[in-house]
């Protein structure tokens, strides 16, 4: 109990408390000085906007997250505290600020399963309510604030998956003993929990834009919008901070030998998606704050609305458009950022899996970065019946065509590699073969969407459900439960359980593939999104129906899993360093990985997917780094 | 601190530290200018080829207090890498008055709260408002920032802090500062100089 109290995560929490009150009185003062209405329904959007931006900075200072930076401040000496804390139950410092990376990558991971699992727990909810037409037993605002919330904690829990990949395995990846920055890492990771408490909180109150959060209706919508907007800020702010120390650790911390060329794919995809990261974030936390000011000053960025005075001065109005622009800015690349990892994921098992180099390991690689770069001139596309011009979306059409060439590249490269190899099928082969499988249904239903022609006629339906469901399960969540499957004996030193692992792959896959289509075929019989009723006319209660079940049967099969993983971290029958044979580094030392990785340095000296030679990828060199 | 955890600390040699530190503020600068890039953008998609009446005086005025105050934050910076601690405190401190007097030039008058009447433009008079705050507010945040970064880096070297071999704190708070110095050279003629003067009605 003391060890508990004592955890970043409860003292943040508390913190967390305290600075909301502190900022609802904060505003319920200041306004009661000013003599302006301190009623809470006059009060209340300044007040939840103030509250939540207190609420983090209570929990960041009272999680001691900071601490160490303002000794620093002071000219106090703070060396980097780091290795196992001192008379803490081992559970303890997974709860708490921890430095090491691999400490920090399963906060990360662990973090983001919670997250997938309530996120998932909601969408069955509103799923029950669709299965028949008519409102059963979420109202209009209920509905849409649940599938609002599906949608941005399964982005937030994308998010921090792929940090949770990226911490674990680019310095064992590159032979480095941390990342570059790893105060700053615990503090990319800690900023998302106040986020996520702000996000849950935004229930409350509740929002009805759906997870984009567009204006005007976002200006006018419920008051839970301000928590939404103010979360995904924060969040963004940690993912902006984490592309940072990924690139400086790829870039900068990579062992002797090991060339650009010479870096295990996944780091090429981290690189490329963190590039996206660093860069496209900022535009999606501009176009939350613009609504927040508009909400709060009324400043209208957004609204067409003119005062008296504002035509007086002859300004123009506001245009919601100019949102959808820097919002999409943001939210196209962004999908890159959720797949490109797994992508690489992918390109990372199945040369293991085959026993065979990757094929056009250096056509992978680029077009990574090809897909990244690409990524951001496409972003018109989510706006073909806005009311953009017609050379946006043509241009828009043509560039969004173009990007299938890249993706296209990695699939054959996939197929390549296989081709011929002596493959083996364990849980996670099984899960990355999945994720082929989803990711061509999810892709070749992107071109449609792409084209002007047939968008007008798909945007805004059940299709585009479908369509986006298959890319971000190919491409991000089976390469995930692919990564976790994979290296769980790295990382807890046991071993899961294969015939569980069996099971939810074979409910798992099937299931989506019957969501995924179905949600299509709803979408093309005339089912709209984001709208709780639909008219039995439609005919389309059969689609509903499919995708209500097939989602449950996916709810259940993840159960399998974290039930699988949690029982078998302290059951599990103990690994051996090398399961897989793999010639990736982190693979040569014993599990689980040892407090510093690496005691020696790593030289790289051949290929990382070079299956077909005995000789390795990297030694150790002779001499010590400790002396 | 245990034996490994010394044998960590001591692994990265100071040259090392200092590359991937720039590295680290490098890019995160790149990153804010994005979001600098998206208010700008926000500018012309808005206002087009108008822009509202402004007081051209004060603009010019406060554009050259930053200009001038980059001056004496690179003053300091040179004076530390030499040595010369009074000279580096004394510029560092100039720098911060002139970026004080910044930041009360766009709050007090530019925003109008030390004016008796009011702002001529307030922040909801449509897309005028709307952009003009939301611009130099965003640029005055980051001045804000800049000066307690200075305040800090100031009180650190008064402590004996930093020496010509050891300097990244300097030099960090002095690339940020050029950095938000920079973002005002675009902004101020976007705001004040670009475009038509709205009609009045
Ligand atoms: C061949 C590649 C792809 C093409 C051509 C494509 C095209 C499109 C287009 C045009 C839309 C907008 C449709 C509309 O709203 O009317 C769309 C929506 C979407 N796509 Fe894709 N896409 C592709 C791959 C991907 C990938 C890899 C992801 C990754 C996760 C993805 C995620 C999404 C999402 C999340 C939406 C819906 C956003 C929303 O409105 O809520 N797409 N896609
Ligand atoms: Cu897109």
């Amino acid at each position: 109990m003391v060890h508990l109290m004592s955890t970043a995560l409860v003292r943040g929490l508390l913190g967390q408390a305290v600075g909301f009150l502190l900022g609802l009185v904060l505003v319920l003062a200041g306004r009661g000085l000013l003599g302006l209405d301190t009623s809470w329904e006059a009060a209340r959007q300044p007040a939840l906007v103030s509250a939540a931006l207190v609420s983090v900075l209570g929990f960041m200072l009272a999680s001691g997250m900071v601490e160490d930076w303002l000794k620093e401040m002071r000219g106090e000496p703070a060396p980097l505290r780091h290795g196992p804390p001192e008379g803490r139950p081992g559970w303890w410092r997974y709860l708490s600020v921890d430095y090491n990376h691999k400490v920090i990558g399963i906060q990360y991971g662990a973090t983001s399963i919670i997250l997938l699992g309530l996120a998932g727990l909601v969408a069955v909810i509103f799923r029950l309510e669709l299965t028949k037409p008519g409102i059963e037993f979420l109202d209009p605002n209920r509905f849409n604030t649940l599938i609002g919330w599906h949608g941005i904690v399964m982005i937030a829990a994308i998010l921090l998956g792929v940090g949770g990949m990226a911490n674990y395995l680019i310095p064992l990846m590159v032979g480095a003993r941390d990342m570059a920055f790893p105060r700053l890492n615990a503090f990319a990771f800690w900023i998302n929990v106040p986020a996520v408490v702000l996000v849950v909180l935004a229930l409350f109150w509740g929002w009805d834009t759906g997870w984009t959060g567009y204006p005007p209706l976002g200006v006018f919508s419920l008051a839970g919008i301000d928590l939404f907007y103010i979360g995904v800020f924060v969040v963004g702010l940690s993912s902006i901070l984490g592309a940072i120390n990924i690139i400086a650790t790829s870039l900068g911390m990579r062992a002797r030998g090991m060339t650009l060329f010479r870096m295990p794919i996944f780091v090429w995809a981290m690189l490329a998606t963190s590039l996206i990261a660093l860069t496209a974030t900022q535009l999606i936390g501009l176009s939350f704050l613009m609504v927040v000011l508009e909400r709060t000053f009324g400043m209208h960025f957004f609204t067409p609305i003119l005062t008296e005075h504002a035509k007086a001065i002859g300004s123009p109005p506001g245009n919601p458009l100019l949102f959808q622009h820097l919002f999409w800015f943001y939210s196209h690349p962004a999908v890159y950022i959720f797949v490109l990892p797994g992508l690489g994921i992918i390109s990372e098992l199945l040369p293991v899996f085959s026993r065979k180099p990757l094929f056009g390991y250096k056509w992978v690689a680029m077009a990574s970065m090809a897909i990244a770069l690409v990524g951001f001139l496409v972003w018109g596309h989510h706006m073909f019946t806005s009311g953009m011009s017609d050379i946006m979306r043509v241009t828009m059409m043509w560039t969004t065509l173009l990007v299938a060439v890249p993706t296209g590249i990695k699939f054959f490269n996939w197929l390549g590699t296989m081709w011929g190899g002596k493959l083996t099928f364990p849980t996670p082969m099984l899960f990355v073969l999945g994720a082929l499988s989803i990711f061509l249904i999810g892709g070749l239903s992107g071109p449609p969407n792409g084209t002007v022609t047939t968008d007008l006629f798909l945007h805004d339906t059940y299709w585009i459900v479908g369509h986006f469901h298959a890319t971000m399960f190919g491409g991000f969540l089976f390469p995930y439960i692919a990564a976790v499957y994979y290296w769980f004996p790295k990382v807890t030193g046991r071993m899961y359980n294969e015939r569980l692992g069996k099971l939810h792959f074979w409910l798992m896959t099937p299931a989506f593939w019957a969501m995924s289509l179905s949600q299509m075929m709803a979408g093309l019989w005339g089912m709209r999104r984001r709208i709780v009723d639909y008219d039995p006319a439609l005919g389309i209660e059969p689609f509903h129906l499919v995708t209500t079940v097939a989602g449950i049967v996916i709810f259940i099969a993840m159960l399998i899993f974290v039930g699988n993983i949690v029982w078998s971290a302290v059951k599990g029958p103990v690994a051996e360093a090398n399961p897989w044979k793999s010639r990736s580094p982190e693979f040569q030392v014993p599990s689980p990985v040892p407090e510093f990785n690496y005691d020696r340095p790593l030289v790289v000296v051949g290929d990382p997917y070079d299956y077909a030679r005995p000789e390795p990828y990297v030694v150790f060199a002779s001499s010590s780094a400790a002396d | 601190m245990s034996q490994l955890a010394h044998v960590h600390q001591e692994e990265m040699s100071y040259a090392r530290r200092l590359r991937l530190n720039r590295w680290g503020l490098w890019m995160f600068l790149v990153s804010e200018s994005f979001m600098f890039a998206g208010l700008f953008a926000a500018r012309f998609y808005l206002w087009g080829n108008t822009r509202p009446e402004l007081d051209q005086t004060l603009g010019l005025v406060l554009t050259s207090i930053l200009l001038v105050s980059s001056f004496f934050m690179n003053r300091a910076e040179v004076a530390i890498s030499q040595g010369h601690r009074k000279e580096f405190l004394r510029s560092l401190l100039v720098t911060f008055f002139l970026g004080a007097a910044f930041l009360v030039g766009v709050v007090g008058f530019e925003w109008g709260l030390f004016l008796p009447e009011g702002p001529h433009i307030r922040p909801s008079d449509g897309a005028f408002g709307a952009v003009l705050y939301g611009m130099t507010g965003m640029h005055a945040f980051h001045v804000l920032t800049g000066l307690i970064f200075i305040l800090v880096v100031w009180n650190l070297g008064r402590k004996g802090g930093f020496s010509p071999e050891r300097y990244w704190g300097v030099e960090a708070c002095a690339v940020y500062w050029h950095f938000v110095d920079l973002v005002w050279v675009f902004f101020y003629p976007a705001l004040y100089l670009i475009g038509e003067v709205a009609k009045l009605h």
